[in-house]
């Protein structure tokens, strides 16, 4: 069975770290930061990219359009 | 593979849409706003329309919507974009004509211009921000502020007897001969961003097909009018605004 | 006599200044219409919908459900560099004062008639010249001018409905046609402006690059917007547009001299006050007082320069208006003390007579 590997670029210096991505990833891929951008958000990153599908959930619901999603079959 | 090896331009399934510029926009974390200007500027580049679309923007948190959306815009005097719109449209037919309003400038200041328009059946597409909140001027009551519910000048909560009822604006619209297509979405999971993104390409559609005026509600959050977290807001949004504005299609024809 | 010749004779016509308007906006190039019924002005867009411009020019012609939303339809199409039009009558220019600022903040070209009627409140419908603050001073909100034309004769109404287009576009600020219900009403022959087309949408895109018609590959989206939540950047648009203003009063001011080589007296009046006073003038020459008449033709720019000069030649001043006296403010502003400026007028849609201009004449200037 072919398995789907995904991965998420965070544009950091867009991301207000909303946090909503974090809550649509159905991987639990994403989490917040602890370290802040220049404006003084915890922007979002992946913790385990591993888990990414591609399915580009957290993209989707992002309200400042700062992440940018690929996909491969593995 | 490594993660490196995915991030490859071959492998892309997602990317903001380039008809959105690079200007962070200015609304609130979480704020639903943005989605949507994203799904139009997707819509706009799905349906290849950049060059032929003008869009009104209007007084309130939106104001700025011409910061991030590439393409000509006119900002409208408070609840006046569907007169402009009227204007517009009447004088370029074939371009692409949208408004995109909040509740307070569609519901309360832009009533007349608003039901006209519609009445009218204008060939234009309206997009209507519903947070039940005035945004810009720091969370003051709307038209579409639900019952008991707080704002900061009805600070123990909205009463009938001093502040009527919630204006259901967009039940109203769906009942005039010149509206084609009512509907009411939200942006606040994937399903309703798909949802949301399907009913805009349908108004704007319609808009140049000449079938008559489109509203397309989307209830949204106001994390920072509403004080809570955005996630939290996604959450009261379901449990206290969707009961009051039900999702789903009022009209389509 | 000499111009009308270079004109057919069929199309000298005979008409209410209300409908020479219409009939001027159609054949001068204009592209929408948009309004709301009040007298006594209505016969602007009843005469529009009867012509049906849109079978023959193409030029759109609704009427709006107010006045705010009529203005707000101009801001729209004006943003887009379209000719467009609205027109009302006082009660109804006070409800788009909010959208008049914004096209004057905008710096958008576009023509209001005002064919004014007595007030305050719903007032009359009787004809009276007591907006002229309102139309000179701004009106609504924040620091703009308005070009204000002041027509005195049915042709007039024609003629500046040609040259405030002209001079919308050429400075990109909205212009006046500030007539009161007497010229909009009264019938006379009247001798149509010549046809010109509307402009194509390529014309539009060259000579008013700013025009909000679509962005093309080619250039940046164009934005109409008032909104500048920096101070010093509102302040950069307050001085470009006072520049602006100071350039208009350079160079349009526009009047009519009657009679005033010789003059004792100075009549100032506009519209048909103006008409009024020529009339006082001939019975005051009758009698051997030399009295001469200034008529401004725009009210904004002012013909300060000319009444300025005469303050130095003549003994005193007597403004004629429907009002309370709001244009002799402008009169003594241009005196600046050097002799007396009289008014008499008439108020809340009442009309002065001859008699009682030359009467006034008698008391207030020569027998003072």
């Amino acid at each position: 069975m072919a398995k789907v590997k995904g991965a998420v670029v965070v544009n950091t210096e867009r991301c207000k770290g909303c946090n909503l991505c974090v809550v649509a990833c159905p991987s639990d891929v994403l989490i917040l930061n602890k370290e802040a951008n220049s404006k003084g958000y915890n922007f979002s990153m992946m913790e385990n990219p591993d888990d990414c599908v591609g399915c580009a959930a957290c993209a989707y619901v992002c309200p400042d359009a700062c992440i940018t999603v690929y996909k491969v079959r593995v | 593979m490594t993660t490196n090896e995915i991030i490859n331009p071959a492998n892309l399934v997602y990317a903001k849409t380039k008809v959105m510029n690079d200007t962070p926009m200015h609304y609130c974390p979480g704020c639903s706003h943005g989605v949507v200007h994203k799904i139009i500027g997707e819509i706009i580049d799905d349906m290849g329309v950049q060059e032929n679309t003008i869009g009104i923007a209007p007084v309130g948190c939106a104001v700025f919507a011409y910061k991030y959306l590439d393409i000509d815009w006119q900002q409208a005097a408070h609840g006046r974009a569907p007169a402009l719109a009227t204007a517009v449209k009447r004088l370029l037919p074939d371009r692409l004509v949208f408004t995109y309003q909040g509740d307070g400038d569609l519901a309360a200041i832009g009533t007349a211009e608003t039901i006209h328009a519609c009445n009218r059946g204008e060939n234009i597409a309206i997009i209507f921000i519903n947070n039940g909140i005035y945004g810009m001027t720091g969370g003051q009551m709307a038209p579409t502020t639900l019952h008991g519910m707080k704002s900061s000048t009805s600070p123990n909560g909205r009463t009938v007897p001093l502040n009527g009822h919630p204006l259901d604006i967009t039940k109203l619209l769906a009942m005039l001969d010149g509206t084609c297509y009512v509907t009411r979405q939200a942006v606040h999971n994937v399903a309703g961003v798909r949802k949301t993104k399907k009913a805009i390409r349908k108004a704007f559609e319609n808009s140049m097909l000449g079938k008559g005026t489109s509203i397309v509600e989307v209830v949204s959050t106001c994390s920072s009018g509403w004080k809570l977290t955005p996630e939290a807001s996604n959450d009261w949004m379901v449990e206290n605004m969707f009961p009051a504005y039900p999702l789903g299609d009022l009209k389509d024809l | 006599m000499s111009d009308s010749k270079k004109h057919t004779h069929e199309e000298v016509r005979l008409m209410k200044g209300n409908e020479a308007i219409a009939h001027a906006a159609i054949r001068c190039g204009c592209d929408g219409y948009f309004g709301y019924p009040i007298t006594p002005q209505s016969e602007i867009m009843e005469t529009l919908m009867d012509e049906e411009p849109w079978n023959s020019t193409g030029m759109v012609v609704l009427q709006a459900e107010s006045e705010t939303s009529s203005i707000n339809m101009v801001y729209g199409a004006a943003s887009c560099g379209k000719k467009s039009m609205t027109s009302s009558s006082s009660p109804g220019v006070s409800l788009m004062q909010e959208g008049i600022s914004y096209i004057a903040a905008g710096e958008l070209p576009c023509l209001i008639v005002n064919v004014m009627r007595g007030g305050p409140g719903l007032g009359t419908i009787q004809p009276s010249q007591a907006d002229y603050f309102q139309a000179v001073k701004g009106g609504g909100h924040g620091d703009y001018k308005l070009i204000t034309l002041a027509p005195a004769s049915v042709q007039e109404m024609a003629d500046h409905t040609v040259l405030a287009f002209d001079l919308a576009f050429k400075y990109r600020t909205p212009a006046m046609i500030l007539a009161d219900g007497i010229i909009g009403q009264m019938m006379e022959k009247v001798i149509l402006p010549p046809f010109q087309p509307r402009l194509t949408e390529e014309e539009i895109r060259t000579r008013m690059p700013w025009a909000t018609l679509g962005k093309p590959a080619s250039r940046k989206p164009n934005v109409i917007t008032t909104l500048s939540l920096d101070a010093q950047e509102m302040e950069d648009t307050n001085i470009r547009l006072q520049a602006k203003y100071r350039e208009i009063e350079k160079n349009e001011v526009l009047f009519e001299e009657v009679e005033c080589e010789d003059a004792d007296y100075l009549i100032i009046a506009f519209g048909t006050c103006a008409r009024v006073s020529q009339k006082a003038v001939d019975m005051a020459r009758a009698e051997g007082i030399k009295v001469g008449l200034i008529r401004p033709i725009t009210l904004f720019p002012f013909p300060t320069d000319i009444i300025s000069k005469y303050a130095d030649k003549v003994k005193s001043m007597l403004t004629i208006e429907m009002s309370a006296g709001q244009m002799v403010e402008d009169v003594r502003l241009a005196v600046n003390g050097r002799v007396p400026v009289e008014f008499y007028g008439r108020m809340g849609g009442m009309n002065p007579s001859p008699d009682g201009v030359y009467n006034a004449l008698m008391t207030k200037l020569v027998n003072k």
